[in-house]
């Protein structure tokens, strides 16, 4: 049974600011999640269903000489072995990615990284499947790997795209933003010019549940249906009709349970392909479920961006510019999902929350012989990397000025009157008061008892160190007219029946992979026409069974999707008004609405529930000129602007002097989601975010060798942070409702991760002061706090 | 080679491969897919049940290593349509979100509680220091255990459970009123 408790989430906090729809309830979800009747893709069986594996390349660039496929089809379990020549024949040896360019499915000429696609083999069992790899012989002539993105654009580097026609170097993109002429101006009449080079190393979400897939394709009727981990159903079944060449109807994608998403179940990796063209081979359903290394070393990554910050100020502390260049590595493909007009993504937020007088950069992405992807990691476009530039920035100013970096923020925030407020990049912030955010933090910190304990514990020789960020965020994606991924505007769907006995069924185009959509978004439904949330059911994940979208990255699903939903529901709700007069025999606007029901103005007692409207809806009574029997509707919602959520972090660190091992003693956030709904979902979001955070900035790295070796390909060697690792998080809020979003809802689901890695990096530097650290790079692993401590080069790891 | 164990209290024979792990033989054999897998490396625990009611990784256990032992999976926690009060725990105090770690967790955390009726925040972290949750940076985790263990009658599935407590969802909503308070606004 799912327990209901109607209450607010803060008695003290009034009206204004109760969450919407019922506020904390338990998730719909979790039943079957705790009894471990979840649906995962390596869950499912099909019958007669076949296991796929893929061999990998062992090198990071090489030229392929030969495969020969003799003795792993000679195994009694191994019905196929696929090679890049037979998907050549196919036209299916290289897709499209979801940034314009292509991604090699199987090898065909060249190994453009370690761990690459070389030969598929499928069998009656996983590990069949698995011994037939080993009887693969393939022979390859080693290349010269690049490695250092900042050797990318050299005259000697190796060209790794060498199968583009006309193509000499390994230069992607050049990209803008900003006036560069007027930024210079005024960086060159300022008082004072801090810069900082600053790497964001290259990271992997690293779900629990990694990528997998189970083809199945009817020959009969033409039909795939492709079961998948993907976080975006509906695009995926566009793509796949463009890849395949199967007709779009004759698709359909389902996106089961999903054990955790982050980005990494954006795109499409080859695996997805090989387990249909694996389908279409042996005329049977076929499985393929990668394992960690696989997951670690071939599905995507995330940031990667080499940072060159500068700020500009006064000398009394007025932040008046800041500008950067960055060189991101995006790996042997462009397989990053950007927006197609945002090769960057979203980085030219990297302006943050203050109010400048000029902003420009510039963003060079490069090919290297790495992974491909860049999405991931519960990014939001790349903010995650603007807000770590500009808040390191801010903190190294402080330092410069000698102010507190606290009192520099406040001096600098854009105040709660100048929104909608323009930035120098083109962005326009819908709502904020973050001095109200700061100051809370700071009070549920205890600022200034934390500075005068450090200056306590400075004196006799501990390092405790305190950091700050504000973060900006940007977020859900977007504007039809503006954001497109691959030509497919970001505009979201929503279906919405209410049953004849009131139930009601809301279809999304979104899909879960754990932020608890069933429940968040009945309770958008529940708080719009008064159905209770356990009497509404959400169905996602299915492309037969839900109207098209986006999906769920960005931050995007309660920003865009709930947009939707909120819409779908009032124009039930309207639909009910007419049907309700009909009943009353009244006229529309002679009624009124209270959560639930239409009543006569004026006569509360005179009224029809929504239960009552929608058994009359469909039944037997004549209805109004124009309005069907039954009491659905369906919206495309396209949004007017983004959305920006904001937060204050602080957290505090002690460093041990005699290991450089770092602790992570308090993290306080609060966090600005707009309007809220469920509180407990919305503080589950922020701790997720925040333990990424901990990884990030002290323990996560995909660090290579010089021959491209992957040094993160597992578990062992890519380090995520456990229960020791994280402090009980303390956690506080404010509501600033965006004004054009329907229910003023702003998305939490990468605040913490875009918010938390600064405030941590913020935090030991400022440990590290007495020894005149300024700068130190993710991740601050005890090596390399060490090596800072004595004044040494960074180690690697 | 055949073997034989003790799953969820059900005696159960099987001829397998010796390589088998025990994950595939729950998961694949006996069509247990509460447990999960998620690492090659035993280092995420996704992969946890009790052994003889120890917490044990079940992709660095061979299924034949298993037989003749007591096994116990997410299926096994709940006595009939009675959830155990650590399953009852992490939905009152959001300690899943994905729900992929959270029968290892569960497990681990059913194993402590049968050891350690009250423990305290540290020696639950210290317990499920070997298990990774991607989603839910832990302290939920921690609460739902504390729930769960404040509440060892609260669904009837754990010692003491023909004592289920009258009017549980009145318990229920004061401790959740004490997560909300632990928020503060401005």
């Amino acid at each position: 049974m799912t327990v209901i408790h109607e209450r607010e989430s803060n008695p003290a906090a009034g009206d204004a600011d109760r969450p919407i729809g019922y506020g904390r309830i338990q998730r719909k979800e979790d039943p079957r999640f705790v009894r471990g009747k979840g649906h995962y893709i390596d869950d499912l069986v099909l019958p007669g269903m076949l296991h796929g594996a893929i061999l990998r390349a062992p090198v990071a660039h090489a030229r392929l000489v030969s495969i020969d496929t003799t003795n792993a089809l000679a195994h009694p379990k191994v019905l196929a072995v696929i090679t890049g020549k037979d998907l050549e024949g196919l036209k299916l040896a290289w897709a499209p990615t979801l940034s314009a360019d292509v991604q090699a499915v199987l090898v065909t000429d060249k190994v453009r990284f370690q761990g690459q696609e070389v030969a598929f083999v499928v069998a009656e069992d996983r590990y069949a499947a698995r011994d037939a790899l080993e009887l693969i012989d393939v022979e390859y002539d080693v290349l010269p790997p690049l490695v250092d993105a900042r050797k990318a654009l050299d005259a000697d580097a190796p060209l790794i795209r060498d199968e583009i026609e006309g193509r000499t170097d390994n230069k992607i993109f050049d990209w803008e933003m900003g006036d560069a002429a007027e930024t210079d101006a005024v960086f060159a009449s300022a008082d004072v010019v801090v810069s900082q080079e600053m790497v964001y190393p290259r990271v992997h979400p690293a779900p629990m549940e990694t990528c997998g897939a189970v083809a199945d394709f009817d020959a009969v009727n033409g039909k795939l249906t492709l079961y998948e981990t993907t976080q975006a159903p509906h695009a995926h079944r566009t793509l796949f009709a463009i890849v395949a060449g199967i007709p779009e109807h004759k698709i359909r994608i389902v996106s089961p349970d999903i054990g955790g998403g982050f980005g990494n179940k954006v795109g499409i990796y080859p695996g997805y392909i090989l387990a249909v063209v694996g389908s279409i081979v042996t005329g049977r359903p076929v499985k393929w479920v990668e394992d960690r290394s696989e997951n670690l070393m071939s599905t995507s990554f995330a940031r990667d961006y080499i940072m060159q910050g500068e700020i500009a100020a006064t000398k009394d502390g007025k932040i008046l510019a800041l500008r950067t260049n960055v060189l991101a590595d995006h790996g042997a493909f462009n397989a990053t999902a950007q927006p197609t007009k945002n090769p960057a993504g979203f980085f030219s937020i990297f302006t943050g929350s203050y109010d400048l007088q000029a902003a420009h950069c510039k963003v060079t992405g490069v090919y290297t012989n790495k992974a491909p992807g860049g999405v991931a990691y519960a990014c939001s476009f790349r903010v995650t990397e603007a807000v770590y530039l500009v808040e390191r920035m801010v903190d190294i100013l402080a330092r410069k000025l000698e102010m507190d970096p606290a009192e520099l923020r406040l001096k600098n925030f854009i105040k709660p009157e100048q929104f909608p407020y323009a930035n120098k990049t083109g962005w326009v912030y819908d709502s904020g008061n973050y001095e109200a955010a700061m100051r809370l933090s700071m009070q549920l910190a205890g600022y200034e008892d934390l500075r005068r304990e450090q200056l306590q514990k400075r004196a006799k020789g501990e390092l405790m160190g305190i950091g700050i960020s504000f973060f900006t965020e940007v977020v859900g994606a977007g504007p039809r007219k503006h954001f497109d991924i691959v030509g497919l505007g970001m505009a979201d769907g929503a279906e919405l029946r209410v049953h004849p006995t009131g139930k009601a069924v809301v279809r999304l185009s979104v899909q879960s992979q754990g932020q608890g959509h069933e429940t968040t978004f009945a309770q958008i439904v529940a708080e719009e026409l008064g159905i209770p949330p356990e009497n509404i059911d959400v169905v996602h994940g299915d492309t037969d069974q839900t109207p098209f979208g986006l999906g769920t990255y960005g931050s995007r699903s309660t920003p865009v999707s709930g947009g939707a939903v909120a819409l779908v529901a009032r124009k039930v709700r309207e639909k009910a008004k007419l049907i309700a007069a009909a009943m009353l025999e009244t006229r529309p606007e002679d009624l009124e609405w209270e959560k639930g029901r239409w009543f006569v103005k004026g006569d509360p007692t005179a009224g029809k529930t929504i239960e009552d409207i929608a058994m009359a809806a469909h039944g037997t009574m004549t209805l109004p000129e124009g309005v069907d029997g039954n009491l659905d509707a369906e919206v495309t919602y396209d949004p007017p602007n983004l959305t920006f959520p904001f937060g204050a972090y602080i957290c505090v660190v002690d460093v041990d002097p005699g290991t450089g091992h770092v602790k992570v003693r308090r993290f306080i956030a609060v966090d600005d989601c707009g309007t809220r709904i469920n509180p407990m979902i919305i503080e589950g979001q922020v701790h997720g975010g925040l333990t990424d955070g901990v990884g990030m900035a002290l323990m996560e790295i995909i660090e290579f060798d010089a021959d491209g070796n992957n040094l993160g390909g597992s578990f062992m060697d890519y380090l995520i942070p456990t229960a020791m690792e994280v402090p009980d998080w303390e956690t506080g809020f404010t509501v600033t409702p965006s004004p054009h979003h329907p229910i003023g809802a702003k998305g939490i689901g990468e605040s913490a991760t875009v918010g938390s890695p600064p405030a941590i990096v913020n935090a030991v530097v400022d440990a590290l002061a007495p020894f005149g650290v300024v700068h130190m790079d993710m991740p601050c692993t005890p090596a390399r706090v060490w090596a800072a401590m004595q004044g040494r080069a960074t180690p690697p790891i | 080679m055949q073997i034989s164990m003790t799953v969820n209290g059900n005696e159960v024979t099987s001829e397998i491969e010796p390589r088998v792990l025990l994950v595939h033989y729950i998961r694949e054999v006996l069509g247990l897919t509460g447990t999960h897998w998620g690492c090659d490396t035993s280092n995420c625990g996704t992969c946890v049940v009790l052994m003889d009611g120890q917490p044990v990784k079940s992709c660095t256990v061979l299924a034949a290593m298993a037989a003749g032992h007591d096994i116990r999976t997410v299926e096994g926690l709940a006595a009939g349509t009675t959830l155990d009060p650590v399953q009852q725990g992490f939905m009152e105090e959001h300690g899943l979100q994905c729900g992929f770690c959270t029968p290892g967790m569960m497990l681990t955390a059913r194993a402590l509680l049968d050891k350690n009726p009250h423990p305290d925040d540290g020696e639950i972290r210290q317990a499920i220091s070997g298990q990774i949750c991607r989603c839910t940076g832990y302290a939920t985790i921690v609460r739902s255990v504390q729930w769960a263990a404040a509440h060892p009658a609260a669904a009837g599935g754990g010692e003491g459970a023909d004592e289920v407590l009258d009017g549980t969802d009145t318990v229920v909503a004061d401790v959740a009123t004490e997560t909300e308070d632990s928020e503060v606004k401005a």
